[in-house]
């Protein structure tokens, strides 16, 4: 297996982007990490890219051609290939690209994420997301996503000792983090009162706890390592990716306020980089509720499971804590694009570990980890980058 | 000049608060109040439709000025609710006010702004001399649909303004228009409730054409919002008419008295020209008012108005109509099982 690294990022704005359509957001992002890894069209092997639902969002399947076609590789009859696996699609789009380079099958990959969410309202969007979960189960009879994670954090609460105000802490934090993220679609910083004050969702989550619904998109290009430096001067080398599943219906399993798949795919991150939590400087994870970014922590291994939410309150995992977590602002505040996301969170990392993040920038930051869930934790996808 | 030789409002009797429609619906009424900046709506008796509530305003019109009515030569209703797909409302306002048979007479529809396109259109049949008044009324009783954001503001009301050249209270300056295809609203043929869509409703509809119509309204003139008194804007809800004018530069006092919106609700194409009314309620001569409504779809209309001495003249009598203050006085609040008889949403046994 060769060694890989990251030679080119590009984000999109993110929010709702009602001038932009599904191809405008692709073709900006894709541009955007062409060149930023100096690269031209011709030199790309393959494609990925992650998107959860263009079939319910725009009513357009076959993402992959579509994609080759609009970024002008159609011609040139590039493998380009469509991968999904609900919010986790970003993060299995990246491990794809990173296997076929890894394996020697190809050499520059473009692993991208896209979704387009407001061309539906609000009520068809969230029936769309419902998809990430069991429909049969769960959707079927009046599960929603809010439901499923007020679900966990009602159990969490009841067995651990998380107060309603760290809870919200953890959105306070993303949002100061997104108010510095120049992409992020929220800009504002907010109080511990703006989200206790806020609409009750599914109890005990208020509208502040909740990620929004998003339009956007975001692409990287791989290389070899070998080969890497001839592109740039500031290369990220891919030190794991691991990936895992559980049972798709929240309800199944051993544990819910544990994501078992979070857990394994942590450990096997872990192992493949050969080292152990306390070697991370800065990590996104899948803040889709501020119970999920409570969790992610506790089951990555960052703490034991009942004191994230006091490291949280303390400000451990703030910018200029000891274990920066979703810098990028997260899904909170930076916004969901559910597709995009994964890709978004190795963008955030890169920037970290060049040195480029700028108000965010984390000091000092070699080795960062992404955490990109689907469903209530049905797939787990975690990487490891670092400089 | 061309300008409002004389106005008038209705708004019928019956309120319904927002936190009896939240009851209803299993909803926080504060998260409703804080969101929309609206406390309650008003609710038309079970026989006010938007031809009865176009005829009320109409004459609330004439009985604050002497004009002989077969002189109007042309009178619009915009609405989004007229009684009938075809036949024209206007028509039975024309016949109510003894304006028939000698004048044209239309229809409109442009969601939330027709009235002020019937303004337009009577400015210009006025200007040409194609007419010596013109009649612009917007009406309506507005839908929205049970347990839709839309039930908690859409209210029923309604203003006429009569446009001429002799005399007017105030002088329409200027007027211009900021109008694209926009879908953030819309109710096709046989609809009983509008449908929108949600937060694109906001910034690419509202604030787009608003501020749209209202730049290009500055430019042309050259004045700014420190040149006029007071300010109007379309009033969906509350915070969306404050938002706009803070974004255009106009403070809170200027928009005050024609925000009517808390306890009246969005009277669709009566909103802004009941703002309008209320303004003109107070103006003093000299005062100047910028207005600007907003039709979904979508435009926006914008308005340089100068209040002239003849509003406080002999030959005007803002007085011998109720001014919107005082229609809005001494409501009579009905529950959701009345409001619900009284919109027609009870399906009686035939």
């Amino acid at each position: 297996m060769r060694d890989v690294a990251v030679i080119g990022i590009g984000c999109t704005p993110f929010g709702e982007k009602w001038g932009s359509s599904f191809r405008d957001l692709f073709v900006q992002a894709g541009t955007l990490a062409l060149e930023d890894a100096g690269i031209s069209g011709e030199e790309i092997g393959a494609m990925y890219v992650g998107n959860m639902s263009a079939g319910r969002f725009i009513e357009q399947e076959h993402i992959g051609a579509l994609i080759a076609d609009y970024s002008g590789l159609a011609t040139g009859h590039i493998a380009s290939t469509r991968v999904e696996a609900a919010c986790a699609s970003g993060g299995l789009s990246f491990r794809q690209a990173f296997i076929a380079v890894a394996s020697g099958i190809e050499d520059i990959v473009v692993a991208a994420g896209v979704e387009k969410m407001t061309d539906v309202g609000a009520g068809a969007s969230v029936d769309a997301l419902a998809g990430a979960a069991d429909r049969e189960w769960e959707g079927f009879v009046g599960a929603t996503f809010p439901g499923l994670y007020a679900m966990i954090a009602t159990d969490y609460m009841n067995r651990y000792p998380l107060t309603r105000e760290q809870l919200a802490q953890v959105a306070v934090k993303n949002h100061y983090n997104g108010a510095r993220n120049p992409i992020a679609q929220f800009s504002q910083e907010i109080t511990i009162e703006t989200v206790l004050s806020s609409s009750l969702v599914a109890d005990p989550l208020r509208l502040f706890d909740c990620s929004p619904i998003t339009d956007g998109a975001a692409a990287v290009v791989l290389a070899p390592l070998e080969q890497a430096r001839e592109y740039t001067d500031t290369p990220v080398r891919v030190l794991a990716s691991a990936q895992a599943s559980d049972t798709i219906a929240l309800h199944d399993r051993r544990d819910i306020s544990t994501l078992d798949a979070t857990v394994a795919a942590g450990r096997r991150a872990f192992s493949m980089a050969g080292l152990s939590p306390r070697d991370i400087d800065l990590v996104e994870v899948h803040d889709c509720f501020t119970i999920a970014e409570i969790c992610a922590i506790e089951d990555l291994g960052f703490c034991r499971k009942d004191e994230a939410g006091k490291l949280t309150w303390e400000g451990v995992t703030a910018l200029d804590g000891d274990l920066p977590v979703n810098t990028s602002g997260g899904l909170k505040a930076c916004g969901h694009p559910v597709g995009a996301t994964g890709i978004k969170q190795v963008c955030e990392i890169v920037s970290q570990l060049r040195g480029e993040a700028g108000k965010r920038q984390v000091d000092g930051a070699r080795v960062g980890m992404t955490h990109n869930v689907g469903g209530t934790g049905a797939t787990v996808a975690v990487h490891v980058l670092g400089v | 000049m061309v300008g409002i030789i004389t106005y008038g409002a209705y708004i019928p009797r019956f309120r319904i608060k927002v936190e009896e429609i939240a009851r209803v619906w299993g909803a926080n009424p504060d998260d409703i109040r804080g969101g929309l900046g609206v406390h309650s709506k008003s609710v038309p008796d079970m026989d006010e439709d938007t031809a009865t509530i176009a005829v009320e305003a109409a004459r609330n019109a004439l009985r604050r000025r002497e004009i002989d009515p077969s002189e109007i030569g042309a009178v619009y209703v915009g609405s989004e609710s007229h009684p009938y797909a075809v036949k024209p409302t206007a028509c039975t306002v024309g016949e109510a006010i003894e304006a028939t048979p000698v004048m044209t007479a239309a229809d409109y529809e442009f969601a939330c702004k027709a009235g002020t396109a019937a303004i337009q259109t009577c400015m210009g049949l006025v200007a040409s001399g194609m007419i010596r008044y013109g009649l612009a009324i917007g009406s309506d009783v507005a839908q929205g649909a049970p347990s839709d954001a839309l039930e908690y503001t859409a209210a029923a009301g309604g203003a006429a303004i009569l446009i001429g050249a002799d005399d007017p209270v105030a002088i329409i300056h200027r007027t211009c228009s900021f109008t694209t295809d926009t879908p953030d609203f819309w109710r096709r043929e046989g609809q009983g409730y509008p449908r929108h869509g949600g937060r694109f409703t906001g910034e690419p509809g509202y604030f787009r054409h608003i501020e749209g119509a209202s730049r290009l309204l500055m430019e042309k003139t050259g004045k700014g919002p420190k040149d006029y008194t007071y300010a109007v804007f379309h009033q969906p809800n509350a915070k969306f008419p404050q938002r706009v004018a803070k974004v255009l530069g106009f403070s809170p006092n200027q928009i005050k008295p024609g925000l009517v919106v808390p306890v009246l609700g969005n009277t669709y194409s009566g909103s802004s020209m009941i703002g309008l009314a209320a303004t003109l309620d107070q103006a003093k001569p000299g005062d100047t008012i910028f207005m600007a409504s907003f039709g979904s779809g979508a435009g926006s209309d914008a308005f340089d108005i100068e209040v002239t001495d003849a509003i406080e003249s002999d030959t005007f009598s803002r007085s011998a109509a109720p001014s919107v203050a005082a229609l809005l006085e001494d409501p009579i609040y009905v529950d959701y099982a009345q409001y619900a008889r009284h919109k027609g949403k009870i399906v009686m046994q035939k």
